[in-house]
């Protein structure tokens, strides 16, 4: 059965809050976190990147099992904010890990979903025996344009998920997708910052295909919320996921562990991902998680997983890798000059 | 620096690939084909770093070549990897945290970049090991 053989996150170390940005812009901080329920984003630092987040991310998953790096036979990145146009970041990785020249590689792209499309793509390459191991990565230093709204939670991160078929910490019992045509969010080549379609976003965009892809799951397996002891969402503020946990029957309790975006911010392609690793940081053998991560543009991949007994057994070891909640802690706070310059939004003289 | 020239050094700058004399058990990085102890006897094979050690001394870099002017001030470090050999590197960290005899680890950062062109540069860094 095929599954996930281990994980890892990693998140930058700096922080600013959502008061120092509003007080930037002249807005009403206490609106924003009451609207959003985010209080403060994470930073990368001047050299961190997505390829430098999902390296560390994959290494982190690493520390936690003894897998030799040559059997790793697809490394797939998904991500908004690649460094490079034309240049594939699972290279990179790839060959930080061990596991070049071996190895199918691909960047994906599909908004704040591309990590877990990467996820669908090592599992059916694991089934059918084309590989031993992939690795799916989300990871992202999201852009939000000074002042606009998304500038309060675009932020920095990744999480890392090795899929493959013997003896997985957790069994992904199902998968399945909800896609439509939907211009809600989107960045033209060579523009700095994405676009959206401002209050049409939440509708037509996340909740129509969160709750899609996830109503299909649902229906296709016979099952209802309460068969789940954790449910994740994609978070791209912390209202939306808990309003449609709601729609779906799921409670406060289930989707509470891993909802990390009040003191993250959105991930975009780490979001969900990360969300599913601080759930598997306290899962128990036996757990059932539900899983339903969103792209804009737009589409949504639901998974139905089984926390196996590995996790707790000797092959596998969560605490040689820092948990969600290690990487959340002790942040470096910083002011949104510093901000501005490690965000690359200072236009220097050439 | 030339493409080709980071190029071919992308397992030691990624991995810290080095090399150790199986004769005598010495480490080199960066990686050494003749061990000068053992000489003829010398047997060397590929060896990756740990990536752990200890600052033995460092600097604060104020004024920096244009590459590296974004990120002053740093720190830079002479750090002893644990299996023996010195190396020169930046600290990530505030740079006044930096202490004679701290642990640190490798982690994996940008180092530099072509202009917004050009190539981008990644290696090594460290960071307190705590
Ligand atoms: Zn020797």
């Amino acid at each position: 059965m095929v599954g996930i053989i281990t994980y890892g996150v990693y998140i930058p170390r700096y922080r600013i809050k959502v008061e120092e940005i509003a007080k930037v812009w002249g807005a009403n901080a206490s609106d924003i976190t009451g609207g959003l329920g985010v209080f403060e984003k994470s930073v990368p630092d001047l050299d961190e990147d997505t390829a430098t987040i999902a390296v560390e991310a994959a290494r982190n998953a690493l520390l936690r099992r003894n897998i030799d790096p040559v059997k790793i036979g697809a490394v797939y990145v998904g991500s908004e904010s690649h460094p490079y146009a034309v240049k594939p970041t699972a290279c990179t990785v790839g060959e930080a890990i061990g596991s070049t020249p071996r190895m199918m590689a691909a960047d994906f792209e599909f908004a704040c979903k591309a990590g877990t499309a990467g996820i669908q793509t090592c599992m059916g390459l694991a089934k059918s025996n084309m590989i031993e191991y992939g690795f799916a990565i989300g990871s992202d230093v999201a852009q939000g344009a000074p002042s606009d709204a998304l500038e309060y939670t675009a932020a920095a991160g990744g999480a890392a998920f090795l899929i493959g078929r013997q003896d997985p910490i957790a069994r992904i019992n199902h998968t399945c997708s909800f896609t439509t045509d939907t211009p809600d969010f989107w960045r033209r080549e060579g523009q700095d910052y994405p676009r959206h379609g401002g209050r049409f976003t939440g509708d037509p965009g996340y909740f129509k295909h969160v709750e899609g892809a996830s109503r299909l799951m649902l229906e296709e397996l016979g099952k209802s919320a309460k068969d789940y002891d954790y449910a994740v969402f994609h978070q791209p503020n912390a209202k939306f996921p808990q309003k449609v946990a709601k729609t779906l029957g799921f409670s406060i309790d289930q989707i509470k562990p891993g909802l990390v975006v009040p003191r993250l911010g959105n991930t975009y392609s780490g979001s969900c991902m990360i969300g599913l690793a601080a759930t598997l940081d306290i899962a128990k053998a036996g757990d059932r998680i539900f899983v339903c991560s969103f792209g804009s543009g737009a589409g949504s991949d639901a998974f139905d997983i089984s926390v196996t007994d590995v996790i707790e057994s000797a092959d596998f070891n969560r605490a040689s890798a820092p948990s969600v909640e290690f990487l959340l802690k002790n942040p470096v706070y910083i002011q949104y000059a510093q901000y501005a310059k490690h965000k690359g939004k200072i236009v220097m003289q050439e | 620096m030339s493409v080709a020239r980071f190029w071919r050094k992308i397992p030691q700058r990624y991995n810290l690939i080095g090399t150790v004399c199986k004769t005598c058990g010495r480490h080199f990085f960066p990686p050494r084909s003749f061990c000068p102890d053992c000489r003829r006897s010398g047997e060397i094979v590929e060896y990756k770093f740990k990536g752990t050690g200890t600052v033995v001394t460092h600097t604060i870099i104020r004024t920096a070549s244009d590459q590296f002017e974004d990120l002053t001030p740093y720190a830079l470090a002479i750090i002893k990897l644990d299996e023996g050999p010195r190396i020169t590197a930046q600290i990530v960290c505030t740079p006044e945290d930096v202490k004679i005899g701290m642990r640190v680890k490798g982690t994996f950062r940008r180092i530099a970049a072509d202009g917004a062109s050009g190539v981008i540069y990644y290696g090594t860094k460290y960071v307190p090991d705590e």
